[in-house]
């Protein structure tokens, strides 16, 4: 097997005397998408944030294409324009347009001029099936149009890996499409992609990994079937019922 | 009446060469103190300890004292340090200082709403911190500010008449001037005052075209929404 993308190594997030995650480790091997799944409050979100260094674990390494990344003397800016990231609520940059907020990394991160990032831009704007919001603001788009542009607007940086942060938890139920659709096109065009997501049916459709975290630890992790079908832990098995439950789908397989 | 038509119309060439120098001196003034407060107020929020510490220092002494002991510490004070302006650049430079640290305050309010939201979405495409601070904070907080901020020219141009103090002829010692000379103090103030107003209800037109011109279509909302 080639190299991995993303290395983490026994990660491990502090706030004070409140544990957020506790060492964690993970490899992210090219193409791979990996959904992370568990309550809330469980640390994802942040273990996403300290991947690209966001905020800082206090403890572990994480390596990107065989690089340290988190060594002193590297430089994250560097670091997080190969590693995208889309939030929960969106963060596009308000006062820019559709096609602006594309074009502000690639002319200030990638030095590319105004012309050519433009072209760029509305290139990433069409894949994402937005081409004709390209001069929109940011208050004049739907959460779902929104959160496409978000996603171009990573994606217009070549990352070597996305990160995604409950990308639909803040969409009205009628735009979760949209975005999942975008997303799963990108998965099956061998982008490497790591999802924190509480949707199982993409979970089942598109990730190829499936990892089960709670209490600041994983608990569980495989192939999404068989996290679904046969559940090594039972909290792993109580957790996925009760999210399926919600989505009417009854869960097949218990514990062994 | 016609008494005072004739004083208005008499003493209108000499109120409006001081009304132009009370203009230069409010737009020079808010200029300095735009410069200041960018620095002072980017410094409070963004800057290190001792940045943070000095622009807090520099906002909250020149708030925190009136005006006048300003511009007397400066034209009166400073010689007996060797420092000697003259009376027009030590009025700019009191007016400048004083207006810097009350818009240091309005881009501060402004700059913190803009939330850390933001911050991060530029940080995580890859701009540095102080990359974000000026492409992507820095322009929705001084769009925020503006309706705030539009008070500052007002302010700044009424209390130009300390200035007067420092014997500055502009519209306030003009009219000084005219009510020695007619003995009709009610009618020169009041002129005076019809000046002022004039000038303030045109800033006042030239504010409220900025606020439209650079609003941000549906970021209203937005703010509202997060």
């Amino acid at each position: 097997m080639s190299q991995p993308v993303l290395i983490a190594k026994n990660l491990s997030k502090r706030y004070g005397e409140n544990v957020i995650f506790n060492n964690i480790s993970l490899t992210v091997q090219e193409r791979d998408t990996i959904v992370i799944v568990g309550p809330s409050g469980t640390g994802k979100s942040t273990l996403l944030r300290c991947l690209n260094l966001l905020t800082r674990a206090e403890e572990g390494q994480i390596w990107l294409d065989g690089q340290e990344i988190t060594a002193k003397d590297f430089n994250e800016d560097r670091a997080r324009q190969q590693i995208g990231m889309v939030f929960q609520n969106f963060l596009l940059f308000n006062h820019l347009t559709a096609v602006e907020n594309i074009m502000l990394g690639l002319t200030r991160v990638k030095k590319m001029h105004r012309a050519e990032a433009r072209l760029r831009a509305m290139q990433e704007l069409a894949k994402v099936d937005l081409a004709d919001r390209v001069d929109h603001f940011p208050g004049q788009l739907s959460g779902g149009q929104q959160q496409r542009v978000a996603i171009a607007r990573a994606l217009a940086l070549d990352p070597r890996v996305m990160l995604f942060d409950e990308p639909t938890s803040a969409l009205d139920p009628e735009l979760i499409g949209e975005v999942l659709g975008v997303m799963k096109q990108l998965s099956i065009d061998g982008m490497t992609m790591l999802v924190v997501t509480h949707e199982m049916g993409f979970a089942r459709e598109v990730a190829n990994r499936m990892i089960f975290m709670e209490k600041g630890g994983i608990v569980e992790e495989g192939a999404p079937e068989d996290l679904f079908e046969h559940p090594q832990q039972e909290r792993t098995h109580q957790f996925l019922s009760k999210i399926n439950e919600l989505h009417e789908q009854p869960p097949k397989g218990r514990p062994a | 009446m016609s008494a005072w038509l004739t004083l208005f119309r008499d003493g209108l060439p000499s109120l409006l060469a001081g009304a132009w120098i009370t203009l230069e001196l409010t737009a020079a003034g808010l200029v300095l103190g735009f410069g200041l407060g960018l620095l002072s107020g980017l410094g409070r929020v963004y800057g290190n300890r001792p940045v943070r510490w000095l622009s807090i220092a520099y906002i909250e002494v020149f708030r925190g004292t009136p005006l006048l002991v300003q511009l007397f510490l400066i034209y009166y004070g400073l010689p007996g340090l060797g420092i000697t302006f003259s009376r027009l650049d030590a009025a700019f430079l009191a007016m400048g200082l004083n207006s810097g640290a009350y818009q240091a305050e309005y881009l501060r309010g402004s700059l913190q709403a803009v939330g850390l939201g933001q911050m991060l979405a530029g940080r995580a495409i890859g701009l540095s911190r102080w990359q974000t601070i000026w492409h992507v904070i820095l322009p929705q907080a001084m769009r925020l500010a503006i309706p705030a901020w539009a008070n500052e020219p007002v302010a700044l141009l009424k209390s130009s008449a300390v200035a007067f103090l420092v014997a500055v002829p502009e519209l306030m010692a003009r009219a000084k001037s005219i009510a020695a000379q007619t003995y009709d103090p009610i009618g020169a103030y009041l002129a005076a005052g019809l000046v002022y107003l004039g000038i303030v209800f045109a800033l006042d037109q030239v504010l409220k075209t900025v606020e439209r011109r650079t609003r941000i279509p549906g970021l209203d909302a937005e703010v509202k929404r997060a």
